[in-house]
Protein backbone atom coordinates (compact mmCIF):
# COMPACT_ATOMS: atom_id res chain seq x y z
CA UNK A 1 0.00 0.00 0.00
CA UNK A 2 2.47 2.57 -1.25
CA UNK A 3 1.83 5.98 -0.15
CA UNK A 4 -1.27 5.28 2.59
CA UNK A 5 0.70 6.88 4.99
CA UNK A 6 1.17 9.80 3.46
CA UNK A 7 -2.18 9.96 2.72
CA UNK A 8 -3.61 9.11 6.50
CA UNK A 9 -0.99 12.05 7.67
CA UNK A 10 -2.46 14.85 5.16
CA UNK A 11 -6.06 13.27 6.32
CA UNK A 12 -5.66 13.14 9.97
CA UNK A 13 -4.04 17.05 9.64
CA UNK A 14 -6.28 18.41 7.70
CA UNK A 15 -9.37 16.90 10.05
CA UNK A 16 -7.69 18.20 13.00
CA UNK A 17 -6.85 21.87 11.69
CA UNK A 18 -10.45 22.00 10.44
CA UNK A 19 -13.49 23.90 12.40
CA UNK A 20 -15.70 20.98 11.24
CA UNK A 21 -13.90 18.77 13.26
CA UNK A 22 -13.16 20.77 16.46
CA UNK A 23 -16.77 21.87 16.64
CA UNK A 24 -18.08 18.53 16.35
CA UNK A 25 -16.12 17.38 18.81
CA UNK A 26 -16.24 20.12 21.55
CA UNK A 27 -20.04 19.83 21.15
CA UNK A 28 -20.06 15.62 21.98
CA UNK A 29 -17.68 16.62 24.50
CA UNK A 30 -19.39 19.01 26.41
CA UNK A 31 -22.79 17.18 26.15
CA UNK A 32 -21.63 14.21 27.19
CA UNK A 33 -19.63 15.95 30.56
CA UNK A 34 -23.19 17.04 31.61
CA UNK A 35 -24.51 14.18 31.13
CA UNK A 36 -21.88 11.99 32.96
CA UNK A 37 -22.10 14.61 35.66
CA UNK A 38 -25.43 14.98 36.18
CA UNK A 39 -25.99 10.83 36.24
CA UNK A 40 -23.21 10.68 38.74
CA UNK A 41 -24.84 12.46 40.88
CA UNK A 42 -27.87 11.17 40.89
CA UNK A 43 -26.54 7.32 41.14
CA UNK A 44 -24.58 8.80 44.19
CA UNK A 45 -27.34 10.22 46.00
CA UNK A 46 -30.04 7.36 45.12
CA UNK A 47 -27.36 4.65 45.57
CA UNK A 48 -26.07 5.66 48.81
CA UNK A 49 -25.16 2.61 50.79
CA UNK A 50 -25.94 0.13 47.92
CA UNK A 51 -22.62 -0.98 47.20
CA UNK A 52 -23.22 -2.97 44.14
CA UNK A 53 -21.04 -4.60 41.73
CA UNK A 54 -22.41 -2.97 38.05
CA UNK A 55 -22.91 0.46 39.49
CA UNK A 56 -20.22 1.94 38.10
CA UNK A 57 -21.76 1.12 34.58
CA UNK A 58 -24.85 2.90 35.12
CA UNK A 59 -22.94 6.12 34.47
CA UNK A 60 -23.91 5.42 31.00
CA UNK A 61 -26.80 3.59 31.17
CA UNK A 62 -29.16 5.70 33.44
CA UNK A 63 -31.18 8.89 31.32
CA UNK A 64 -29.63 12.25 32.50
CA UNK A 65 -32.20 15.14 34.42
CA UNK A 66 -35.11 15.76 32.92
CA UNK A 67 -35.29 12.77 31.00
CA UNK A 68 -32.21 13.72 28.62
CA UNK A 69 -30.23 10.70 26.98
CA UNK A 70 -28.35 8.41 28.25
CA UNK A 71 -24.61 8.32 27.22
CA UNK A 72 -25.24 5.06 25.42
CA UNK A 73 -28.64 6.24 23.74
CA UNK A 74 -26.50 9.75 23.48
CA UNK A 75 -23.83 7.94 20.93
CA UNK A 76 -26.15 5.65 19.39
CA UNK A 77 -28.62 8.93 18.03
CA UNK A 78 -25.31 11.28 17.71
CA UNK A 79 -22.39 8.74 16.74
CA UNK A 80 -23.67 8.64 13.24
CA UNK A 81 -23.56 12.24 12.66
CA UNK A 82 -20.10 12.36 13.65
CA UNK A 83 -19.08 10.26 10.99
CA UNK A 84 -21.18 11.91 8.50
CA UNK A 85 -19.82 15.23 9.58
CA UNK A 86 -16.18 13.85 9.01
CA UNK A 87 -17.03 11.92 5.82
CA UNK A 88 -19.77 13.48 3.69
CA UNK A 89 -17.22 15.41 0.94
CA UNK A 90 -14.12 13.01 1.34
CA UNK A 91 -14.18 12.21 -2.89
CA UNK A 92 -16.60 15.30 -4.17
CA UNK A 93 -14.55 18.34 -2.21
CA UNK A 94 -11.19 16.74 -3.71
CA UNK A 95 -12.88 16.17 -7.10
CA UNK A 96 -14.19 19.64 -7.26
CA UNK A 97 -11.20 21.60 -6.37
CA UNK A 98 -9.15 19.16 -8.89
CA UNK A 99 -7.07 17.73 -6.37
CA UNK A 100 -8.37 14.11 -6.99
CA UNK A 101 -6.51 14.02 -10.42
CA UNK A 102 -3.32 15.92 -8.82
CA UNK A 103 -3.55 13.00 -6.25
CA UNK A 104 -4.40 10.07 -8.72
CA UNK A 105 -2.03 11.04 -11.33
CA UNK A 106 1.12 10.53 -8.41
CA UNK A 107 1.91 6.72 -8.67
CA UNK A 108 -0.35 5.09 -5.90
CA UNK A 109 -3.09 2.82 -6.64
CA UNK A 110 -6.44 4.36 -6.61
CA UNK A 111 -7.61 2.42 -3.84
CA UNK A 112 -5.07 4.13 -1.79
CA UNK A 113 -6.73 7.16 -1.39
CA UNK A 114 -10.39 5.70 -0.37
CA UNK A 115 -8.69 3.31 2.18
CA UNK A 116 -6.46 5.88 3.00
CA UNK A 117 -9.15 8.48 4.27
CA UNK A 118 -11.74 5.77 5.43
CA UNK A 119 -8.72 4.91 8.16
CA UNK A 120 -7.89 8.05 9.21
CA UNK A 121 -11.49 8.67 9.66
CA UNK A 122 -11.43 5.51 11.58
CA UNK A 123 -8.17 6.66 13.75
CA UNK A 124 -10.09 10.06 14.05
CA UNK A 125 -12.96 8.19 15.78
CA UNK A 126 -11.55 6.12 17.46
CA UNK A 127 -9.29 8.91 19.21
CA UNK A 128 -12.66 11.43 20.15
CA UNK A 129 -14.40 7.90 21.56
CA UNK A 130 -11.67 7.28 23.65
CA UNK A 131 -11.13 10.34 24.83
CA UNK A 132 -14.39 11.25 25.54
CA UNK A 133 -14.94 7.93 27.36
CA UNK A 134 -11.80 8.40 29.38
CA UNK A 135 -13.28 11.63 31.07
CA UNK A 136 -16.67 10.44 31.71
CA UNK A 137 -15.20 7.75 33.36
CA UNK A 138 -12.90 9.86 35.09
CA UNK A 139 -15.71 12.60 36.02
CA UNK A 140 -18.03 9.28 37.01
CA UNK A 141 -15.04 8.21 39.62
CA UNK A 142 -14.77 11.40 41.00
CA UNK A 143 -18.09 11.82 41.41
CA UNK A 144 -18.99 8.79 42.65
CA UNK A 145 -16.48 7.55 44.31
CA UNK A 146 -16.52 4.44 43.27
CA UNK A 147 -14.10 2.36 41.14
CA UNK A 148 -14.98 -0.21 38.39
CA UNK A 149 -13.45 -2.98 38.65
CA UNK A 150 -11.92 -5.13 36.21
CA UNK A 151 -14.51 -6.73 34.56
CA UNK A 152 -16.67 -3.07 34.26
CA UNK A 153 -13.51 -1.95 32.53
CA UNK A 154 -13.50 -4.73 30.02
CA UNK A 155 -16.89 -3.89 29.28
CA UNK A 156 -15.78 -0.34 28.69
CA UNK A 157 -13.57 -1.67 26.39
CA UNK A 158 -15.96 -3.75 24.51
CA UNK A 159 -18.38 -0.71 23.85
CA UNK A 160 -15.74 1.29 22.84
CA UNK A 161 -14.84 -1.05 20.05
CA UNK A 162 -18.65 -1.33 19.03
CA UNK A 163 -19.22 2.22 18.98
CA UNK A 164 -16.29 2.77 17.12
CA UNK A 165 -17.46 0.47 14.15
CA UNK A 166 -21.09 1.82 14.60
CA UNK A 167 -19.63 5.32 14.17
CA UNK A 168 -17.08 3.78 10.83
CA UNK A 169 -19.96 2.15 9.43
CA UNK A 170 -21.87 5.76 9.02
CA UNK A 171 -18.08 7.38 7.77
CA UNK A 172 -18.21 4.62 5.15
CA UNK A 173 -21.58 6.07 4.23
CA UNK A 174 -21.09 9.66 4.02
CA UNK A 175 -18.00 8.03 2.01
CA UNK A 176 -20.10 6.17 -0.20
CA UNK A 177 -22.66 9.75 -0.72
CA UNK A 178 -19.13 11.33 -1.36
CA UNK A 179 -18.35 8.87 -4.61
CA UNK A 180 -22.05 8.87 -5.44
CA UNK A 181 -22.62 12.84 -5.42
CA UNK A 182 -20.59 15.55 -7.15
CA UNK A 183 -21.60 18.10 -5.11
CA UNK A 184 -21.22 18.12 -1.71
CA UNK A 185 -24.07 19.73 -0.32
CA UNK A 186 -26.35 16.83 -2.11
CA UNK A 187 -24.12 14.03 -0.79
CA UNK A 188 -24.49 16.06 3.27
CA UNK A 189 -28.23 15.56 2.41
CA UNK A 190 -28.22 12.25 1.48
CA UNK A 191 -26.34 11.42 4.74
CA UNK A 192 -28.64 12.94 6.47
CA UNK A 193 -31.68 11.93 5.07
CA UNK A 194 -30.18 8.31 5.50
CA UNK A 195 -29.67 9.13 8.75
CA UNK A 196 -33.44 10.75 9.74
CA UNK A 197 -34.76 7.76 8.38
CA UNK A 198 -33.41 4.84 10.51
CA UNK A 199 -33.17 7.04 13.99
CA UNK A 200 -36.61 8.77 13.80
CA UNK A 201 -39.11 7.34 10.36
CA UNK A 202 -37.74 3.59 10.51
CA UNK A 203 -38.52 2.70 14.54
CA UNK A 204 -41.84 4.60 14.71
CA UNK A 205 -42.54 3.55 11.17
CA UNK A 206 -42.04 -0.30 11.93
CA UNK A 207 -43.87 -0.06 15.48
CA UNK A 208 -46.72 1.43 13.55
CA UNK A 209 -47.37 -1.16 11.29
CA UNK A 210 -47.17 -3.96 14.02
CA UNK A 211 -49.13 -2.09 16.01
CA UNK A 212 -51.94 -2.15 12.80
CA UNK A 213 -51.04 -5.75 11.47
CA UNK A 214 -51.28 -7.35 14.99
CA UNK A 215 -54.39 -5.15 16.11
CA UNK A 216 -56.94 -7.85 16.57
CA UNK A 217 -55.52 -9.94 19.46
CA UNK A 218 -54.42 -7.46 21.77
CA UNK A 219 -55.23 -8.76 24.93
CA UNK A 220 -53.64 -12.19 23.77
CA UNK A 221 -50.08 -12.20 25.57
CA UNK A 222 -49.07 -14.83 23.00
CA UNK A 223 -49.90 -12.36 20.29
CA UNK A 224 -47.83 -9.53 22.18
CA UNK A 225 -44.79 -11.71 22.81
CA UNK A 226 -45.41 -12.37 18.53
CA UNK A 227 -45.33 -8.87 17.92
CA UNK A 228 -42.99 -7.92 19.82
CA UNK A 229 -40.53 -10.76 18.20
CA UNK A 230 -41.22 -9.16 15.00
CA UNK A 231 -40.83 -5.99 15.51
CA UNK A 232 -37.27 -6.69 17.19
CA UNK A 233 -36.23 -8.53 13.74
CA UNK A 234 -37.51 -6.02 11.66
CA UNK A 235 -36.05 -3.13 13.61
CA UNK A 236 -32.45 -4.74 13.01
CA UNK A 237 -32.25 -3.56 9.86
CA UNK A 238 -31.20 -0.67 11.48
CA UNK A 239 -27.81 0.16 12.10
CA UNK A 240 -29.09 2.35 15.27
CA UNK A 241 -30.98 -0.81 16.46
CA UNK A 242 -27.94 -3.47 15.87
CA UNK A 243 -25.74 -0.82 17.77
CA UNK A 244 -28.27 -0.15 20.42
CA UNK A 245 -29.28 -4.38 21.45
CA UNK A 246 -25.10 -4.53 21.44
CA UNK A 247 -23.90 -1.92 23.59
CA UNK A 248 -27.00 -2.29 25.99
CA UNK A 249 -26.09 -6.01 26.57
CA UNK A 250 -22.24 -5.15 26.99
CA UNK A 251 -22.70 -2.48 29.38
CA UNK A 252 -25.43 -3.54 31.18
CA UNK A 253 -24.67 -7.39 32.94
CA UNK A 254 -28.31 -7.31 34.36
CA UNK A 255 -29.49 -7.39 31.13
CA UNK A 256 -30.48 -11.37 30.51
CA UNK A 257 -32.04 -10.99 27.07
CA UNK A 258 -31.13 -9.04 23.78
CA UNK A 259 -34.63 -6.94 24.56
CA UNK A 260 -36.95 -8.02 27.87
CA UNK A 261 -40.93 -6.62 26.68
CA UNK A 262 -40.30 -5.96 30.55
CA UNK A 263 -37.71 -3.74 30.35
CA UNK A 264 -39.20 -2.05 27.48
CA UNK A 265 -42.37 -1.29 29.67
CA UNK A 266 -40.98 -0.56 33.32
CA UNK A 267 -40.93 2.72 34.24
CA UNK A 268 -37.53 4.85 34.98
CA UNK A 269 -37.32 2.76 39.27
CA UNK A 270 -37.34 -0.88 37.83
CA UNK A 271 -33.67 0.58 36.46
CA UNK A 272 -32.75 1.06 39.88
CA UNK A 273 -34.76 -1.50 41.85
CA UNK A 274 -32.54 -4.30 44.15
CA UNK A 275 -33.87 -7.02 42.04
CA UNK A 276 -32.02 -5.72 38.96
CA UNK A 277 -28.81 -6.49 40.45
CA UNK A 278 -28.99 -10.17 41.10
CA UNK A 279 -27.43 -12.52 39.21
CA UNK A 280 -25.32 -10.02 36.73
CA UNK A 281 -24.20 -11.90 33.29
CA UNK A 282 -20.34 -12.65 33.08
CA UNK A 283 -19.05 -10.49 30.57
CA UNK A 284 -18.44 -13.89 28.35
CA UNK A 285 -21.68 -14.37 28.21
CA UNK A 286 -23.00 -11.15 27.38
CA UNK A 287 -20.40 -10.85 24.70
CA UNK A 288 -22.09 -14.01 23.17
CA UNK A 289 -25.39 -12.81 23.21
CA UNK A 290 -23.97 -9.91 21.27
CA UNK A 291 -21.66 -11.14 18.89
CA UNK A 292 -24.63 -11.61 16.36
CA UNK A 293 -25.69 -8.04 16.24
CA UNK A 294 -21.50 -7.16 16.34
CA UNK A 295 -21.52 -9.33 12.70
CA UNK A 296 -24.44 -7.27 11.43
CA UNK A 297 -22.70 -4.21 12.34
CA UNK A 298 -19.17 -5.38 10.77
CA UNK A 299 -21.17 -7.00 7.90
CA UNK A 300 -23.32 -3.55 6.86
CA UNK A 301 -19.59 -1.97 7.44
CA UNK A 302 -17.94 -4.11 4.87
CA UNK A 303 -21.01 -3.78 1.97
CA UNK A 304 -21.31 -0.16 2.32
CA UNK A 305 -17.35 0.11 1.88
CA UNK A 306 -17.42 -3.02 -0.75
CA UNK A 307 -20.01 -0.52 -2.43
CA UNK A 308 -17.92 2.76 -2.25
CA UNK A 309 -15.07 0.98 -3.50
CA UNK A 310 -16.80 -0.64 -6.80
CA UNK A 311 -17.68 2.72 -7.10
CA UNK A 312 -14.93 4.40 -6.93
CA UNK A 313 -12.44 1.66 -9.06
CA UNK A 314 -14.77 2.40 -11.77
CA UNK A 315 -15.25 5.75 -11.74
CA UNK A 316 -13.98 7.54 -14.80
CA UNK A 317 -11.19 10.67 -13.96
CA UNK A 318 -12.20 13.00 -16.98
CA UNK A 319 -10.97 16.41 -17.33
CA UNK A 320 -12.12 18.79 -15.03
CA UNK B 1 18.07 14.65 -31.22
CA UNK B 2 17.47 11.05 -30.66
CA UNK B 3 15.13 9.55 -32.42
CA UNK B 4 14.20 6.98 -29.67
CA UNK B 5 10.40 7.39 -29.40
CA UNK B 6 8.64 8.04 -26.22
CA UNK B 7 5.27 8.02 -26.18
CA UNK B 8 3.47 6.22 -29.13
CA UNK B 9 -0.60 5.40 -29.58
CA UNK B 10 -1.88 3.43 -31.95
CA UNK B 11 -5.57 3.50 -32.94
CA UNK B 12 -6.15 4.88 -29.56
CA UNK B 13 -10.06 5.51 -29.05
CA UNK B 14 -12.23 6.92 -25.81
CA UNK B 15 -15.85 6.81 -26.01
CA UNK B 16 -17.62 8.65 -23.06
CA UNK B 17 -21.82 7.53 -23.58
CA UNK B 18 -21.83 6.34 -26.79
CA UNK B 19 -19.83 9.24 -28.08
CA UNK B 20 -16.11 9.01 -29.48
CA UNK B 21 -13.67 11.55 -27.36
CA UNK B 22 -10.73 10.10 -29.31
CA UNK B 23 -11.02 8.49 -32.41
CA UNK B 24 -8.15 6.21 -33.68
CA UNK B 25 -5.46 8.43 -32.67
CA UNK B 26 -1.82 7.34 -33.40
CA UNK B 27 0.87 9.72 -33.37
CA UNK B 28 4.47 9.29 -31.77
CA UNK B 29 6.48 11.69 -30.04
CA UNK B 30 10.44 11.21 -29.43
CA UNK B 31 12.95 11.78 -26.99
CA UNK B 32 13.76 15.11 -26.30
CA UNK B 33 11.30 17.27 -27.87
CA UNK B 34 8.64 19.50 -27.43
CA UNK B 35 5.87 18.33 -28.79
CA UNK B 36 3.06 20.57 -29.06
CA UNK B 37 -0.84 19.51 -29.07
CA UNK B 38 -3.03 21.71 -30.46
CA UNK B 39 -6.76 21.75 -30.97
CA UNK B 40 -9.80 23.27 -29.79
CA UNK B 41 -11.42 23.35 -26.47
CA UNK B 42 -13.18 19.16 -26.37
CA UNK B 43 -10.96 18.04 -29.17
CA UNK B 44 -9.86 15.22 -26.79
CA UNK B 45 -6.38 16.33 -25.93
CA UNK B 46 -6.77 16.44 -22.00
CA UNK B 47 -8.33 12.79 -22.67
CA UNK B 48 -5.86 11.62 -24.41
CA UNK B 49 -3.28 12.70 -21.70
CA UNK B 50 -5.48 10.60 -19.15
CA UNK B 51 -5.27 8.01 -21.09
CA UNK B 52 -1.24 8.23 -21.17
CA UNK B 53 -1.46 8.74 -17.64
CA UNK B 54 -3.45 5.22 -17.31
CA UNK B 55 -6.12 7.14 -15.61
CA UNK B 56 -8.96 6.49 -17.88
CA UNK B 57 -8.80 3.09 -19.88
CA UNK B 58 -8.90 3.45 -23.51
CA UNK B 59 -11.92 2.06 -25.01
CA UNK B 60 -9.58 0.33 -27.95
CA UNK B 61 -6.17 0.91 -29.21
CA UNK B 62 -3.25 1.00 -27.46
CA UNK B 63 -0.61 3.38 -25.88
CA UNK B 64 2.96 2.75 -24.77
CA UNK B 65 4.72 5.17 -22.83
CA UNK B 66 8.40 4.30 -22.18
CA UNK B 67 7.79 1.29 -23.74
CA UNK B 68 4.93 0.49 -20.88
CA UNK B 69 1.61 0.17 -21.65
CA UNK B 70 -0.38 2.85 -19.11
CA UNK B 71 -3.34 0.59 -19.06
CA UNK B 72 -1.56 -2.43 -17.97
CA UNK B 73 0.83 -0.78 -15.61
CA UNK B 74 0.07 2.61 -14.59
CA UNK B 75 2.01 2.90 -10.90
CA UNK B 76 5.17 2.41 -12.86
CA UNK B 77 4.39 5.00 -16.18
CA UNK B 78 2.73 7.81 -13.73
CA UNK B 79 6.16 8.07 -11.27
CA UNK B 80 7.83 8.57 -14.56
CA UNK B 81 5.51 11.13 -15.77
CA UNK B 82 4.79 14.42 -14.53
CA UNK B 83 1.37 15.91 -15.08
CA UNK B 84 0.66 19.71 -15.03
CA UNK B 85 -3.01 19.68 -15.01
CA UNK B 86 -5.35 22.44 -16.33
CA UNK B 87 -6.23 23.71 -13.29
CA UNK B 88 -3.22 22.93 -11.27
CA UNK B 89 -5.28 20.81 -8.24
CA UNK B 90 -3.03 22.35 -5.39
CA UNK B 91 -4.07 21.98 -1.80
CA UNK B 92 -4.91 25.73 -1.23
CA UNK B 93 -4.53 25.25 2.56
CA UNK B 94 -0.66 23.85 1.86
CA UNK B 95 2.05 26.00 1.69
CA UNK B 96 4.33 25.36 -1.32
CA UNK B 97 7.05 23.31 0.76
CA UNK B 98 4.15 21.16 2.06
CA UNK B 99 2.79 20.53 -1.49
CA UNK B 100 5.64 19.56 -2.75
CA UNK B 101 6.92 17.25 0.64
CA UNK B 102 3.69 15.78 -0.12
CA UNK B 103 3.90 14.99 -3.14
CA UNK B 104 7.73 13.59 -2.81
CA UNK B 105 6.20 11.24 -0.14
CA UNK B 106 3.56 10.13 -2.41
CA UNK B 107 6.75 9.17 -4.98
CA UNK B 108 8.74 7.97 -2.23
CA UNK B 109 11.30 10.31 -2.28
CA UNK B 110 13.27 9.78 0.42
CA UNK B 111 13.32 12.80 3.19
CA UNK B 112 16.59 14.06 2.99
CA UNK B 113 16.58 13.89 -1.45
CA UNK B 114 13.35 15.19 -1.02
CA UNK B 115 14.77 18.49 0.59
CA UNK B 116 17.23 19.32 -1.12
CA UNK B 117 15.32 18.98 -4.25
CA UNK B 118 12.60 21.33 -2.86
CA UNK B 119 14.78 24.24 -2.04
CA UNK B 120 16.47 23.79 -5.20
CA UNK B 121 13.24 23.47 -7.54
CA UNK B 122 11.83 26.56 -5.58
CA UNK B 123 14.56 28.46 -6.45
CA UNK B 124 14.67 27.91 -9.91
CA UNK B 125 11.26 28.61 -10.78
CA UNK B 126 11.11 31.69 -8.09
CA UNK B 127 9.21 30.61 -5.64
CA UNK B 128 12.02 30.41 -3.17
CA UNK B 129 10.73 33.70 -1.84
CA UNK B 130 6.65 32.73 -1.25
CA UNK B 131 7.27 28.96 -0.26
CA UNK B 132 5.76 29.54 3.37
CA UNK B 133 2.76 31.28 1.71
CA UNK B 134 -0.56 29.27 1.51
CA UNK B 135 -0.91 28.12 -2.37
CA UNK B 136 -4.74 29.30 -1.99
CA UNK B 137 -3.02 32.98 -2.25
CA UNK B 138 -1.04 32.63 -4.78
CA UNK B 139 -1.67 33.78 -8.44
CA UNK B 140 -2.06 32.14 -11.32
CA UNK B 141 0.99 31.89 -12.53
CA UNK B 142 2.59 31.01 -9.23
CA UNK B 143 0.71 28.15 -9.08
CA UNK B 144 1.84 27.37 -12.88
CA UNK B 145 5.28 27.41 -11.66
CA UNK B 146 4.63 25.60 -8.56
CA UNK B 147 4.12 22.87 -10.97
CA UNK B 148 7.11 22.98 -13.02
CA UNK B 149 8.64 22.80 -9.75
CA UNK B 150 6.56 19.34 -8.90
CA UNK B 151 7.82 18.25 -12.16
CA UNK B 152 11.41 18.74 -11.24
CA UNK B 153 10.83 17.04 -7.78
CA UNK B 154 9.36 13.87 -9.10
CA UNK B 155 12.41 13.96 -11.72
CA UNK B 156 10.20 13.30 -14.39
CA UNK B 157 10.99 11.76 -17.74
CA UNK B 158 8.32 12.60 -19.64
CA UNK B 159 5.90 16.00 -18.51
CA UNK B 160 2.35 16.51 -19.89
CA UNK B 161 1.74 20.24 -19.33
CA UNK B 162 -2.27 20.66 -19.87
CA UNK B 163 -2.51 24.64 -21.39
CA UNK B 164 0.11 26.01 -18.95
CA UNK B 165 0.00 29.76 -20.18
CA UNK B 166 -3.66 29.35 -19.97
CA UNK B 167 -4.56 32.78 -18.61
CA UNK B 168 -1.31 33.87 -17.69
CA UNK B 169 -0.12 37.72 -18.03
CA UNK B 170 2.21 38.32 -20.76
CA UNK B 171 5.35 38.78 -18.08
CA UNK B 172 3.91 35.20 -16.51
CA UNK B 173 3.74 33.64 -19.88
CA UNK B 174 7.19 34.13 -20.90
CA UNK B 175 8.43 32.83 -17.52
CA UNK B 176 6.56 29.70 -17.93
CA UNK B 177 8.19 29.70 -21.82
CA UNK B 178 11.33 30.01 -20.40
CA UNK B 179 11.16 27.16 -17.67
CA UNK B 180 9.16 24.78 -20.31
CA UNK B 181 12.36 25.08 -22.39
CA UNK B 182 14.94 24.84 -19.63
CA UNK B 183 13.30 21.67 -18.83
CA UNK B 184 13.56 20.40 -22.08
CA UNK B 185 17.84 21.92 -22.41
CA UNK B 186 18.82 20.71 -19.19
CA UNK B 187 16.90 17.99 -17.67
CA UNK B 188 16.29 16.32 -20.89
CA UNK B 189 12.73 16.17 -20.51
CA UNK B 190 10.46 14.54 -23.22
CA UNK B 191 7.52 17.39 -23.22
CA UNK B 192 3.79 16.96 -24.79
CA UNK B 193 2.79 20.55 -24.15
CA UNK B 194 -0.46 21.56 -25.12
CA UNK B 195 -2.23 24.77 -25.30
CA UNK B 196 -3.88 27.44 -27.59
CA UNK B 197 -0.79 30.00 -27.53
CA UNK B 198 -0.27 29.38 -31.21
CA UNK B 199 2.61 31.78 -30.90
CA UNK B 200 4.61 30.45 -28.24
CA UNK B 201 4.24 26.73 -29.39
CA UNK B 202 5.50 27.72 -32.82
CA UNK B 203 8.42 29.48 -31.02
CA UNK B 204 9.08 26.28 -28.40
CA UNK B 205 8.06 23.33 -30.25
CA UNK B 206 10.04 21.11 -32.51
CA UNK B 207 6.71 19.08 -33.88
CA UNK B 208 3.15 19.67 -33.53
CA UNK B 209 0.02 17.69 -33.98
CA UNK B 210 -3.17 19.01 -34.40
CA UNK B 211 -6.53 17.10 -32.91
CA UNK B 212 -9.81 18.38 -33.89
CA UNK B 213 -12.86 16.27 -32.91
CA UNK B 214 -11.44 13.82 -31.63
CA UNK B 215 -9.20 12.70 -34.68
CA UNK B 216 -5.14 13.78 -35.18
CA UNK B 217 -5.76 15.71 -38.64
CA UNK B 218 -2.18 16.91 -38.56
CA UNK B 219 1.48 15.82 -37.23
CA UNK B 220 4.82 16.73 -37.66
CA UNK B 221 7.34 19.66 -38.20
CA UNK B 222 5.68 23.10 -38.82
CA UNK B 223 7.67 23.61 -41.73
CA UNK B 224 6.74 20.53 -42.95
CA UNK B 225 2.72 21.00 -41.87
CA UNK B 226 3.08 24.68 -43.66
CA UNK B 227 4.40 23.01 -47.04
CA UNK B 228 1.97 20.64 -47.13
CA UNK B 229 -0.98 23.06 -46.66
CA UNK B 230 0.86 26.18 -48.34
CA UNK B 231 3.62 24.47 -50.49
CA UNK B 232 5.46 27.02 -48.79
CA UNK B 233 8.36 27.03 -45.80
CA UNK B 234 7.21 28.63 -42.52
CA UNK B 235 8.66 32.20 -43.14
CA UNK B 236 5.47 33.59 -45.18
CA UNK B 237 3.16 31.53 -42.80
CA UNK B 238 1.87 31.79 -39.67
CA UNK B 239 1.08 28.30 -37.41
CA UNK B 240 -1.92 30.38 -36.71
CA UNK B 241 -2.98 30.14 -40.31
CA UNK B 242 -2.11 26.99 -40.49
CA UNK B 243 -3.93 25.90 -37.30
CA UNK B 244 -7.15 28.12 -39.06
CA UNK B 245 -6.63 26.50 -42.22
CA UNK B 246 -6.97 23.21 -40.77
CA UNK B 247 -9.49 24.09 -38.72
CA UNK B 248 -11.32 25.19 -41.89
CA UNK B 249 -11.25 21.96 -43.45
CA UNK B 250 -12.02 19.68 -40.81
Amino acid sequence: MRGIQTIIKKELADHFASYRFTIIFALIAMISLITAYMVGWKIKTEMEGMASQSAFLLLFTLPGAMGLFSLVQFVAFFGPLVGLVLGFDTINRERNEGTLSKLLSQPIYRDVVINGKFLAGVALITVMMVSIVLVITALGLIVMGIIPGIEEIWRIIVYLIISIIYISFWLGVAILFSILFRSTATSALAALAIWIFFSIIFPYSVSVMANNIFETAENDPEAIVRRAKVVKVIILLSPQELYTEATATIIDPTRKSSRSIINMSAGPMESLSMARFSGPLPLLQSILIVVPYIISLVALSVICFAISYAVFMRQEIRSL
Amino acid sequence: MSTETVIETRELTKIYNGQAAVENLSFSVNAGEIFGFLGPNGAGKTTTLLMLLGLTEPSSGSARVLGMDPARNPIKVKSMIGYLQENMGFYGDLNARQMLRFISELNDITAEIAEERIASALQSVGLAEEQDKKIAAYSRGMRQRLGIAELLIKDSKVAFLDEPTLGLDPDGTNRMIELIQSLCRDKKMTILLSSHMLHQVQKICHRIGIMIKGRMVAQGEIDQLAEEKFGVGKEQYTLEEIYMKYFQEA
